[in-house]
């Protein structure tokens, strides 16, 4: 579905991702970590087509630099982490934008898109929202707001940039949730970066853990979240708690001497 | 909840889904205006003509009107109208354009330094030109030019650091560029002494014409500009999410921008080659229509064109009898009412989060 082969990012002078190669199967959900600067960003920006860089890119089987804007864009969804949200725009109004890919140039929406919208705000359960204004909603309303664009573009591969950082715990899992059931009923990639390492281990099938712009671990979670993984490449204490077969991250403290 | 769309759920389940559209009511409110608007404008004046036998000499009826009246409606007043209602028309749906163009809430024609440097294209024109035609055919062209020139300068300058340019500095930016392009066209216009009484009562902005030819001249520049605009309507509300989210959903951002941009300023330098510089006009009217109607551009750009239209004409038909038999500059009574009201946007949109 997604295939990086020797994916290297330059931006200014600073090499951002060397040498990646990555290959996502459809249907795949995978969770992209790594400590601060690692390239987990500019990762989801190539593969959106925001950064250009050298080595190939194939989505859906096809080089991507051979796509027109348009055609990408109704294969790849993006939802970014700080999203711009214009000033009075309606839920509705908002999600409709997700089918941009879908119209003409110069036309207007058809009874096609606004179906994909209904069945969109339905999914997500904001069908009551549709009349409200995006930039009153809660954080947890609004990032169901932005999936719900992402889901109305009907692209089969959805990239989430750090979807959860501003949502408390109890959202962080009705997102996540609800990015998997959807995954599970529209057939979705999904491709997420995460900085919380237990939510990413316990919702991606798979990990990736960046380090300097190279892929320095990749399997699932079990095989990525070790104590010696965290130390060495985060620089972290910490300890793995194994729950079933999904580890979670228990940071320490360092131990000091009182006395 | 008493949302529409709650209120229209219909037995199936469903709901049916209202996006922002122009709606029929807006229309005719729009339409209402500048009908009102015309009427005011024809029938008011030193020589008073009632809206009745006005109706009927348009239509071609018999009336029971002068010649003398028919001849003050049809030759002076009905051109000057019609001249207020292009300029307006094209001065709002400019403004409401290079702000949706420049995601920014105060970008004006007159802020971004374009009615500046399509004044000094004018300016040259007149000068090079000691005829003393009403208004060269050519300075439309050289007001677009101009004004083309003041726009890339004013968002370069802006944006200069890398990144868009935000609200303040490409505002700051535009009035620096302004400034120096006003500077010029004084210099220009104090070394052609011949022409420069021509120039001065120009630069103040003025609708008065001398019959239709202002008319013909803004004509097919207003109408290709309000084509075009109107093409983008949907475009500029994708463009809203900013250049990365556009590019994401299959939109050229550079591309659209480049396009609206040179539409808006093709206008706004058609209008100013004909009536001078009258500012806040691309502020006033999309803002108020966005408190009214929405803040889609595929209403803001309809109703700024009527809306508009109707605006410029009714603060005509005050600029000339509010001293009569005196005329204000129609720029001076424009900018009276607009200043106040920028200040009214810059505070709200402060409020809204939509400077930076």
């Amino acid at each position: 579905m997604i295939g990086c082969a020797g994916v290297t990012v330059t931006l200014g002078n600073r090499v951002v991702l060397s040498g990646i190669d990555l290959d996502v199967e459809r249907g795949q959900w995978l969770s992209v970590v790594g400590p601060n600067g690692a390239g987990k960003s500019t990762l989801l920006r190539f593969i959106a087509g925001l950064v250009t860089g050298a080595g190939t890119l194939h989505l859906h089987g096809r080089p991507a630099a051979a796509l027109p804007r348009r055609r990408r864009a109704q294969l790849v969804a993006l939802v970014p982490q700080a999203p711009v949200i214009p000033a009075g725009a309606r839920v509705l109004d908002y999600v409709l934008l997700g089918r941009t890919p879908h119209i003409g140039a110069l036309g207007v929406e058809g009874p096609h898109d606004l179906a994909a919208v209904h069945d969109a705000l339905s999914h997500l359960e904001l069908l009551d929202f549709a009349d409200r204004v995006v930039g009153t909603l809660s954080g947890g309303e609004r990032q169901r707001v932005l999936i719900a664009r992402a889901l109305a573009q009907g692209s089969p591969i959805v990239l989430l940039d750090e979807p959860t950082t501003a949502l408390d715990v109890g959202h962080q899992q009705q997102v996540l949730e609800l990015i998997d059931r959807l995954r599970h009923e529209h057939h979705l990639t999904v491709v997420t970066t995460m900085h919380d390492l237990t939510l990413a281990g316990q919702y991606a099938e798979r990990l990736v853990l960046l380090d300097g712009g190279r892929i320095v671990v990749d399997g699932p979670a079990s095989e990525v979240l070790t104590e010696a993984n965290l130390a060495l490449y985060y620089g972290a204490r910490v300890r793995i708690i194994h729950d079933g077969d999904r580890p979670a991250v228990l940071p320490l403290r360092e131990k000091r001497v009182h006395d | 909840m008493t949302t529409a769309a709650s209120a229209a759920r219909s037995v199936l389940g469903r709901v049916t889904l209202r996006p922002a559209r122009l709606r029929r009511r807006w229309v005719l409110a729009g339409l209402l205006a500048v009908v009102a608007a015309v009427t005011a404008g024809l029938a008011i004046g030193p020589v008073a003509v009632s809206p009745a036998e006005l109706g009927r000499d348009l239509l071609g009826l018999h009336t029971h009107l002068s010649v003398q009246q028919i001849a003050i409606v049809e030759q002076i007043r009905l051109p000057r109208v019609v001249l207020g209602l292009l300029v307006g028309a094209t001065l709002s749906i400019s403004g409401a354009s290079y702000q949706g163009a420049f995601r920014n809430p105060l970008a004006d024609p007159y802020l971004l330094g374009a009615a500046a440097g399509a004044g000094l294209g004018v300016t040259i024109v007149i000068a090079g030109n000691a005829d003393g035609s009403p208004t060269p055919v050519g300075a439309p062209l050289a007001a677009f030019l101009g004004a083309l020139i003041a726009v890339s300068l004013a968002y370069g300058l802006g944006s200069a650091g890398g990144g868009r340019a935000s609200t303040a500095s490409l505002i700051l930016s535009g009035v620096a560029v302004a400034s120096f392009l006003t500077a010029v066209q004084t210099y220009v216009q104090q070394r052609n002494q011949d022409t420069i009484r021509q120039v001065y009562s120009w630069i103040l902005g003025r609708l008065s014409s001398a019959g239709w030819h202002e008319v013909l001249i803004l004509l097919p520049y207003a109408v290709l500009s309000w084509i075009v605009l109107l093409g983008h309507r949907r475009i500029l509300d994708v463009l809203a999410v900013g250049d990365d989210e556009a590019s994401t959903l299959g939109i050229n951002a550079r591309r659209s921008r480049l396009i609206v941009v040179v539409a808006a300023s093709l206008g706004t330098a058609a209008a100013v080659s004909v009536s001078g510089l009258i500012a806040f006009v691309g502020i006033i009217v999309p803002h108020t229509v966005r408190l009214l109607a929405g803040h889609s551009y595929r209403v803001v750009l309809p109703l700024s064109l009527l809306f508009g239209a109707a605006f410029l004409c009714l603060t005509d038909l005050l600029a000339r009898t509010m001293s009569s038999p005196a005329e204000i500059p129609i720029g001076v009574v424009t900018a009276f009412l607009g200043a106040p009201f920028f200040i009214v946007v810059l505070r709200s949109s402060r409020r809204f989060g939509m400077t930076s």
